[in-house]
């Protein structure tokens, strides 16, 4: 192990190991981060979902856009699995449907960075008890 | 490379620590292993959340999921539906106490919601074993900036303008404190941190050493480039052998890197850091006693002045602070002196962390800005009062400290509003009451413990106390006067004048607190031989009633002493002159004939 020197070379090293808690430091406000929720339930790992969530870990980091990527339940659109749903700070929750590869491209390239809408959207039609605090 | 999607946090504090919280590790690692997901999901081990109440506890990261009073065997449910079906696991969940319903994300937890970490940030947060979780946390970087950038005198004014006060009770100023020790010239210096934390029902400094160890010497080192210290010395009680442990593990790891040991950050500046070992006398938490304690003489104070920053280890300069206290200096450093000091009111500064204990539904460990109200910590972060019971008392300040009644509830507490009301901040221990206490007790409770940690070397605390609990005794029994109470008052005031050192000077606070907020409890006592709480045995009798009783003899049968007597099929009678008061009776009795008056 190198001895630190200099404030530089603290500087440094934590630079190198930062990311290793950035989930933990992310995980602190949320809201502030882009959510990506992948809908892992039987129906969604059957249909792909986990090379789909491991594609929005990946890339997310290699394009420098700090999101918190997570796994929740069956959504209930198991006709459209797998699922993503993706929530930009500030604004509403939005389901995508029928994620495969290039879609997630496409939803990192367009919605996350950019904030346009594209097809396959499956729209809201519930309410949860969280919505309504 | 492995790139971790999820991180899994398990307390590794005492408390959860006992409850087999190193098996939940184990099997969750196990578990990963089996499911191939150990480059996914890293299971960490960290210090303490503060929520004793509920361990051991188990937080999902990042979607903040906060399981308690979990059990090694539930490793499995967590890793099959949380991590791998994206379920949460609702029989873990934390349940709210008065709505009952499920709280999944620990944003949503009262018990966290109130609470501002500066002390505890990294409690709960980082593997405390791990020096590189502290870095990537800025840990160090305070250090950094002080050996590179400021002077010496720089350093103490930034810590005098943050008005932070010294943590371990008596509130004195830490920066004056730094610098007075920098003003008194000497070849050798000392920084020595305090953590012999004694009151009963604290353990906020363990906690801080458990889980963020590196915090500390990281303060020690800031203190001592300020002071021009060259050792440091962490006097810490051998009863806590997991600080112990970590601490031991921390220091190695920074000597590794260079952090601590000869010319830190390729400057001139060297300083290290050796641990002394307490036996857990409580005067020991006095400065002056811990200092001849570490010099391996008796734990006894001696007279201030001179105080330890003219004489202090070994007749050198020291700088004596507490745990607490050390733990924020980084940060204060870090985000500045106004940042610091625009938290907190106007003579207290920045946050206070307490233990709650006693008879409240979150037991555990707390931080808020200083000013906040006993009400806002009691009834909204601790939740309430256990079992629906009605709030009575809060000790503050353990067994140098007061009870707080009702009337206190929406009181900021700060270091000046506790002792104008009687009580005082001591270390921060918490300990709440409910209808049932008996306040007379509860000063014996105190008194007791004073008595026996009296290091003995003065006449007012080693006879004074032994004889406020001789009368406090008397009272319980049944066998005070009147004439007990003023003269348990008078002599309250003579030791506290006249003691030699904090231990005695403040030991008679709980009796005049107590005096002052329940005269009426000790005057029940005294005239009608009643206990209002029911709870000393001396004052209470156990009666039947006998148009309940319907000669059972199961009360009789269940006596250990025979003090019941009666024909089957009659009514029964106790003997008060036998009966012992242990309850056996009461329990058995089908039919509510038993009561006590």
């Amino acid at each position: 192990m190198s001895q630190i020197k200099s404030l530089a070379d603290l500087k440094k090293k934590r630079e190198e190991i930062k990311t290793g808690l950035d989930l933990r430091v992310k995980a602190i406000d949320p809201e502030n981060h882009v959510q990506v929720k992948v809908a892992m339930a039987t129906c969604g790992i059957a249909s792909g979902a986990k090379p789909i969530m491991e594609f929005f870990v990946e890339q997310l980091d290699r394009r420098n856009i700090p999101g918190i990527v997570t796994q929740t339940g069956c959504m209930g659109y198991c006709f459209a699995e797998p699922t993503v749903e993706i929530k930009l700070p500030g604004k509403d929750p939005v389901v995508f449907g029928y994620v495969d590869l290039k879609r997630a491209d496409l939803i990192i390239e367009k919605y996350i960075k950019e904030g346009e809408l594209i097809d396959g959207i499956i729209p809201v039609n519930y309410e949860t008890i969280d919505s309504k605090e | 490379m492995s790139r971790y999607n999820m991180h899994i946090l398990v307390c590794g504090g005492t408390g959860c620590h006992s409850s087999q919280s190193d098996a939940i590790v184990w099997n969750l690692r196990d578990e990963l292993e089996a499911k191939g997901l150990t480059d996914q999901v890293q299971v960490i081990l960290t210090g303490c959340f503060g929520f004793c109440e509920k361990g051991p506890i188990v937080k999902v990261m990042p979607d903040n999921t906060f399981y308690v009073q979990v059990k090694p065997e539930d490793a499995q449910t967590i890793v099959e539906e949380h991590i791998i079906k994206g379920r949460k696991v609702t029989r873990l969940l934390y349940r709210d106490p008065e709505t009952k319903d499920t709280v999944g994300d620990s944003k949503h937890m009262g018990f966290f919601k109130k609470q501002l970490r500066i002390v505890l940030r990294n409690c709960g947060f980082i593997n405390p074993e791990n020096i590189d979780e502290y870095i990537a946390r800025e840990g160090y970087m305070a250090l950094g900036k002080v050996i590179s950038e400021m002077t010496p005198q720089q350093v103490i004014q930034e810590i005098k303008d943050s008005g932070q006060r010294g943590r371990g009770g008596a509130g004195f100023p830490t920066g004056l404190k730094w610098e007075i020790a920098s003003k008194n010239k000497s070849d050798e210096k000392y920084v020595v941190c305090n953590a012999d934390e004694g009151d009963p029902g604290a353990f906020m400094d363990r906690s801080v050493l458990e889980g963020d160890p590196h915090s500390v010497l990281e303060a020690m080192a800031i203190c001592g480039y300020a002071i021009g210290a060259a050792h440091g010395l962490i006097y810490i009680r051998a009863e806590y052998p997991l600080a112990v442990h970590r601490l031991k593990v921390a220091i190695a790891q920074a000597r590794e890197y260079g952090l601590l040991g000869k010319k830190i950050f390729g400057s001139d500046f060297s300083f290290d850091v050796d641990l002394r070992y307490g036996a857990g006398a409580f005067v020991c938490g006095e400065e002056t006693a811990l200092i001849h304690s570490m010099e391996g003489l008796r734990g006894e104070p001696t007279i201030k002045p001179p105080f330890p920053a003219e004489s202090g280890f070994k007749g050198k300069p020291s700088n004596v602070n507490n745990v607490e206290t050390l733990a924020a200096i980084p940060i204060i450093i870090l985000k500045g002196a106004n940042w610091y000091n625009k938290i907190g009111t106007e003579k207290s500064k920045g946050t206070k962390v307490f233990a709650l204990a006693g008879k409240i539904n979150n037991v555990g460990l707390i931080e808020v800005p200083m000013g906040t109200t006993l009400r806002e910590i009691i009834f909204e972060i601790g939740g309430g009062i256990r079992d629906g019971k009605k709030f009575k008392a809060v000790q503050t300040g353990g067994p140098s400290g007061g009870c707080l009644t009702e009337k206190h509830l929406d009181t900021p507490i700060d270091f000046d509003n506790l002792v104008a009301a009687g009580s005082m901040m001591g270390s921060g221990g918490m300990i709440v009451m409910d209808e049932d206490n008996c306040m007379v007790s509860v000063a014996k409770f105190f008194l007791e413990f004073t008595v026996e940690e009296s290091c003995g070397k003065c006449a007012p605390c080693r006879i004074g106390n032994k004889r406020l609990h001789e009368l406090l005794n008397q009272i319980t029994d049944g066998k005070g006067t009147m004439d007990d109470l003023n003269r348990l008052r008078n002599m309250s005031l003579v030791i506290k004048d006249s003691a030699l050192c904090g231990l005695g000077q403040t030991s008679p606070n709980p009796v005049l607190s107590t005096l002052d907020n329940f005269m009426d409890e000790y005057v029940a006592h005294v005239k009608d031989k009643k206990c209002p709480a029911g709870k000393c045995k001396n004052l209470m009798e156990y009666y039947i009633i006998p148009e309940n009783c319907v000669g059972c003899t199961a009360c009789a049968r269940v006596c250990p002493v025979n003090a019941i007597s009666g024909q089957r099929k009659e009514v029964h009678q106790i003997n008060p002159d036998v009966c012992i008061k242990c309850g056996a009776c009461k329990e058995k009795c089908k039919f509510d004939a038993i009561i006590i008056r």
